[in-house]
């Protein structure tokens, strides 16, 4: 492991400050994954900045039921709030889906939504990866694929995001407050991440240095129904093949779609915020054909990739049964 | 590059110096020869290295230590109450919940995890009603202790170790609510 310095940040300015003035420093804020790469050879930083002090810990209510977590919150603080279980069960069932209970425990509300890809060519740093090292190849392309992109990949890098929580924020509409050297500003949570296309290496839109600092949950209809519904190759404790988040609002709880709200994860390079399958759910009345419908439209660019493990054709079908049924739950009356 | 810090590991506290790139894991079994806590997978994956840091369970292997300073670590070594064993370490030995033993710390130190997040009514995956506090079934507590993995596969005992362990400390609190209870009416 390359030495680095090791800083602790008592504000965010001071956290952006230290990071922004030096191109070879990161922020370490749960240490979930960034530790494990440090191990890896994946990241080689020359100073890490610990942020968990840094940005707030707190859950605050905004104005119209919305609510603000500060950065540093843990994703199971969040999970186990009463406000966020009552007005948010896609994002409680994203959280508790993810990782496991000691991992959650670590893992902070602005750090999760910045995990690097676990494509196992990125990790390894044996084999060619134009996201970890530019222009040096992609190792997944013919290899092994089960994990990959089937929406938005280019040629350069099929990797998916990893993160659960970030796929309920790009359905939620969530805002992400963001402080760099220039100052701090807004974005939307979906403006976050960014499709790999002949830039890989770079995950997101924020520049270096810029601090995620708190993320706004906005308020939804009271009848909205949302849940998280996740496929894994095992029961607990691992990734998504895929995932869907989604929010269903029914005219009188029980006619037409008055709104809904969807994003896929482990489809894409990003949380997958699904526009065209809302847009035919959006006024038509909750059956079986609208949502197959709904899956269709959105998985019309869908390009499966081959593979040494058979490649990963099998996403298609299964995000069109996924969707199906989690919208299938969210719109039959439910016994309680 | 070296910092300094100070831990307080099961009743001791320590000062010592560290290389920024040690975990508290291998601060914790290399230099202070505490080694209850295991490396197993060493990358996050196995729960081998499962302490409570601050009462909240955490692993080993994924903290630096210099960003542990001042952190008070718990490590399964350090659970029982003098020669009274942890309920849920009494549980493991009731339930005969391991083979080899070697993933049994930190599956001990989960657990007692797991019943502190129980009582403060945290859901779980499999948690129906979101909104309620979850009731210790099975499957809730193999779906809490899935970062813990055994490779000897003492699973099923483990589970019920487990529930075992939840039903002590249960009717612990509501023994311990009827004789406040009591004193208060006595008062």
């Amino acid at each position: 492991m390359r030495p680095f310095t090791l800083a602790t940040a008592t504000d965010a300015r001071e956290a952006v400050r230290l990071v922004a003035g030096d191109p070879d420093a990161a922020f370490l804020a749960g240490g979930t994954n960034l530790v494990d790469h440090l191990k890896l050879g994946v990241a080689t930083p020359g100073a890490l900045v610990d942020v968990t002090r840094a940005t707030s810990a707190e859950i605050t209510d905004l104005e119209g039921g919305g609510l603000r977590v500060g950065a540093a919150v843990r994703n199971s603080d969040l999970a186990a709030d009463r406000r966020v279980r009552e007005r948010h069960p896609m994002l409680v069932r994203s959280l508790l889906g993810g990782a496991s209970g000691q991992l959650r425990n670590m893992a902070t509300v602005g750090g999760n939504p910045l995990q690097r890809t676990r494509c196992v060519y990125f990790q390894d740093v044996t084999t060619p990866c134009n996201k970890r090292e530019p222009r040096s190849g992609c190792g997944a392309r013919g290899g092994y694929t089960r994990y990959h992109a089937v929406l938005g990949a280019s040629e350069h890098c099929l990797a998916t995001h990893p993160s659960d929580l970030a796929v309920a924020l790009a359905a939620l509409d969530a805002t992400v407050h963001v402080l760099g050297a220039d100052g701090e500003r807004s974005l939307p949570f979906t403006e976050l991440h960014r499709l790999p296309g002949d830039e890989p290496e770079r995950d997101t839109t924020l520049a270096h240095g810029e601090l995620v600092t708190a993320i706004d949950l906005p308020a939804l209809p009271p009848a909205t129904r949302s849940t998280y519904r996740k496929v894994r190759d095992r029961a607990s404790y691992a990734f998504a093949l895929v995932s869907v988040a989604a929010a269903v609002e029914l005219e009188d709880g029980e006619g037409w779609v008055r709104e809904a709200r969807i994003a896929l994860g482990g489809v894409a390079h990003v949380p997958w915020r699904a526009h065209r399958a809302e847009a035919v759910l959006r006024g038509a009345e909750p059956t079986e054909e609208t949502f197959l419908a709904a899956a269709e439209a959105e998985l019309v660019d869908a390009r499966p990739l081959d593979g040494l493990d058979g490649g990963n054709a099998f996403k298609v079908p299964l995000v069109t049964r996924t969707l199906v049924a989690t919208l299938r739950e969210l719109t039959q009356e439910r016994e309680s | 590059m070296d910092t300094a810090i100070t831990l307080g590991v099961d009743g001791e506290v320590y000062r010592l110096t560290v290389d920024t790139r040690t975990t508290l894991l291998d601060a914790l079994r290399e230099q202070l020869d505490v080694t209850s806590p295991k490396k197993g997978c060493d990358h996050g994956q196995c729960g081998a290295c499962t302490v409570l840091v601050g009462g909240r369970r955490v692993l080993a292997c994924l903290v630096l230590a210099g960003t542990a300073d001042g952190a008070e670590v718990t490590t399964a070594a350090g659970l029982a109450d003098g020669d009274s064993p942890h309920p849920v370490q009494r549980a493991f030995l009731d339930n005969d919940a391991f083979q080899c033993g070697y993933c049994t710390p930190g599956q001990v130190c989960s657990a007692a995890g797991v019943l502190d997040e129980l009582a403060a009514g945290w859901p779980s995956n499999v948690t129906a009603d979101l909104t309620t506090e979850p009731a210790a079934s099975r499957a809730e507590i193999a779906e809490r202790m899935a970062g813990n993995l055994c490779r000897c596969g003492a699973y099923v005992n483990i589970v019920a170790a487990v529930e075992q362990a939840v039903e002590q400390a249960t009717e612990q609190a509501t023994e311990q609510a009827a004789e406040q209870t009591a004193g208060q009416a006595r008062r």
